[in-house]
């Protein structure tokens, strides 16, 4: 496409300006964790890795590490098998109601946060009376991470052809069978993407938990709670380096294993 | 071909048939069971207790009807106050991402080489749903006032916003500015290439192809990008208590909750929020913006 050099530039400076605004904030939390004085002032005076020693002799972030990390499997599994029946339902099946399942399965992320957690919270608390604990977290975090396992196989299972599936049945094959030695190897890649981005949104949430979650403390609930501690500013900084880690890097492994060869150009 | 068979067509008996039902309903049974009991089911009991009331001496919720936590809403300047603010700055934040978003969009979709593409959508991507908290606390620490920002602006007699409604706008527009580029990507990839060159062809400056052919064209995108950026600014109450002092609809719902213990009128509050949303997408889908999601 023709384009003068005036826009190309326009397109190029605005281009860096975005991406620059995008990466600025998250390379000074990242530079701060290394950050030699207490204080949060800028410039830093020195470099230093003690943080990260006091950080990972804190019972505090890590009893809330592994708060976070049971919540994000608990969730994750819940949502692997939610979200896979209803993707296979959605994609194999024809059925009144069909468009609704898509609705009903993106409507606990389309909602603001705080109503999905208000909603739950007032029917643990006040309809079913039972306490706020790791399970009420598991709760909330599956009901919003269905849609992201659900819309990763149904893409999947939109692309894959049924010709296989009734290949293997005219062979005589059983439908469990068929399911295990066709369905489930094409799938397997985007289940795992699906797993991927589930853990990143459970472990990153906070919204919906600080109403879910009593006095259990999640990461992101312990660097919440600890902001307000200018002592513990240098170590929450070093957690926050260990939440863009654990949120980013499933997100890019997710992307390698989607992404369309030929779209992406490799 | 009756309802509930998708193939298998001249395989069609009773059997079958009554067989696929019941696999149907196997698979529909769990995920639709888990979404209507736990979600359904908690927004119609938070519907319900926007209906209940705090008894004022003992502080407990007396389940039984009234509209006055309503009639609270409906009369108190603050809460009206606080909707326009919270409205307001969910338009602003949605004006800002679309801007921001056009240039690196547009770049993606028809200047980039496919290898630059692909490490622009990873970019984009990688912050869309991760650290979403850290990312406000960055912020903290640069808009802080021994920040980065105003050591930068410092030397040319600048200082930057503070904390403050500043301060939330450019916090919102950081946070969700990826919910927006990446639709905006999609509408722009589908604009064929033609067109453009036609629309210069024909002696059109850039600027006037931009806005007779592409917004035309890109306009669902951006609509569809702003069901996200205007849905996530309005649920959010952490964002603003972080970096100002200023009351949204969600740091009401918030404390209501919490410190004042009063659900109902919590409950009754959080559903301005949807009905602004269920507006919000009724609008969406006349303009479009389903089909650009």
């Amino acid at each position: 496409m023709h384009l003068s050099n005036g826009s190309r530039w326009f397109l190029r400076l605005g281009t860096a300006f975005t991406l620059l605004f995008i990466y600025f904030p998250i390379a000074v939390i990242v530079l701060y964790a290394f950050n030699s004085s207490r204080i949060q002032t800028w410039p830093i005076p020195g470099l230093t890795l003690d943080w990260f020693e006091k950080a990972a002799n804190n019972p505090g972030l890590r009893d809330a590490l592994w708060t976070s990390t049971q919540a994000a499997l608990g969730a994750t599994a819940i949502a692997m098998v939610l979200g896979s029946l209803a993707a296979y339902a959605v994609a194999r099946y024809r059925f009144f109601g069909r468009e609704t399942i898509s609705f009903l399965v993106i409507l606990p992320i389309a909602l603001p946060g705080i109503v999905t957690g208000m909603a739950l919270n007032s029917t643990f608390t006040q309809v079913l009376g039972i306490d706020l604990t790791l399970f009420t977290i598991i709760v909330g975090h599956a009901t919003f991470c269905i849609v992201v396992v659900y819309n990763n196989v149904v893409a999947r299972l939109r692309r894959t052809s049924v010709s296989f599936e009734e290949a293997s049945a005219d062979l005589g094959a059983s439908g469990l069978r068929t399911f295990w030695l066709v369905t489930f190897p094409q799938l397997r890649s985007a289940l795992i993407a699906g797993a991927l981005l589930a853990f990143a949104l459970s472990f990153d949430e906070v919204i919906v938990t600080t109403f879910t979650a009593g006095d259990g403390e999640t990461l992101p609930i312990w660097i919440l709670n600890n902001l307000s501690r200018p002592r513990n500013l240098p170590i929450v900084n070093v957690a926050g380096v260990v939440v863009i880690l654990l949120s980013m890097i499933p997100v890019y492994l997710a992307h390698r294993l989607t992404a369309d060869p030929v779209a992406s150009g490799r | 071909m009756g309802p509930g068979l998708d193939r298998g067509e001249g395989l069609s008996t009773a059997a079958t048939h009554g067989r696929r039902r019941l696999q149907l309903g196997l698979l529909l049974s769990a995920p639709v069971g888990w979404l209507v009991v736990a979600y359904l089911g908690s927004l119609a009991v938070l519907f319900v207790a926007a209906f209940w009331q705090l008894d004022s001496f003992s502080g407990q919720i007396v389940h039984s009807w009234t509209t006055s936590n309503f009639e609270t809403l409906i009369n108190g300047d603050v809460y009206r106050t606080i909707v326009f603010r919270t409205v307001g700055i969910a338009a602003a934040v949605t004006v800002t991402c679309a801007l921001l978003s056009f240039p690196i969009a547009f770049y993606m979709a028809k200047v980039a080489t496919p290898r630059v593409r692909n490490v622009l959508v990873v970019a984009v991507l990688l912050p869309l749903w991760s650290s979403y908290l850290v990312k406000v606390y960055a912020w903290r620490t640069i808009l802080n006032e021994n920040g980065i920002l105003n050591w930068l602006l410092d030397p040319f007699g600048l200082s930057g916003p503070g904390f403050g409604l500043v301060a939330t706008w450019l916090v919102f527009t950081y946070l969700w500015l990826p919910f927006m580029i990446l639709p905006v990507y999609a509408g722009f990839e589908r604009i064929p290439n033609s067109l453009l060159d036609a629309s210069g062809d024909l002696g059109a400056s850039a600027w006037r192809t931009f806005r007779t052919v592409i917004l035309p064209l890109v306009f669902p995108s951006v609509v569809a990008g702003s069901i996200f950026t205007f849905s996530l600014t309005l649920g959010d109450y952490i964002t603003p208590s972080l970096v100002s002092s200023s009351q949204f609809i969600g740091n009401v719902v918030y404390s209501n909750v919490g410190v004042a213990n009063n659900l109902p009128l919590a409950a009754a509050f959080a559903t301005v929020p949807v009905i602004v949303m269920i507006g919000y997408l009724i609008g969406a889908r006349r303009l479009g913006a389903f089909d650009s999601l």
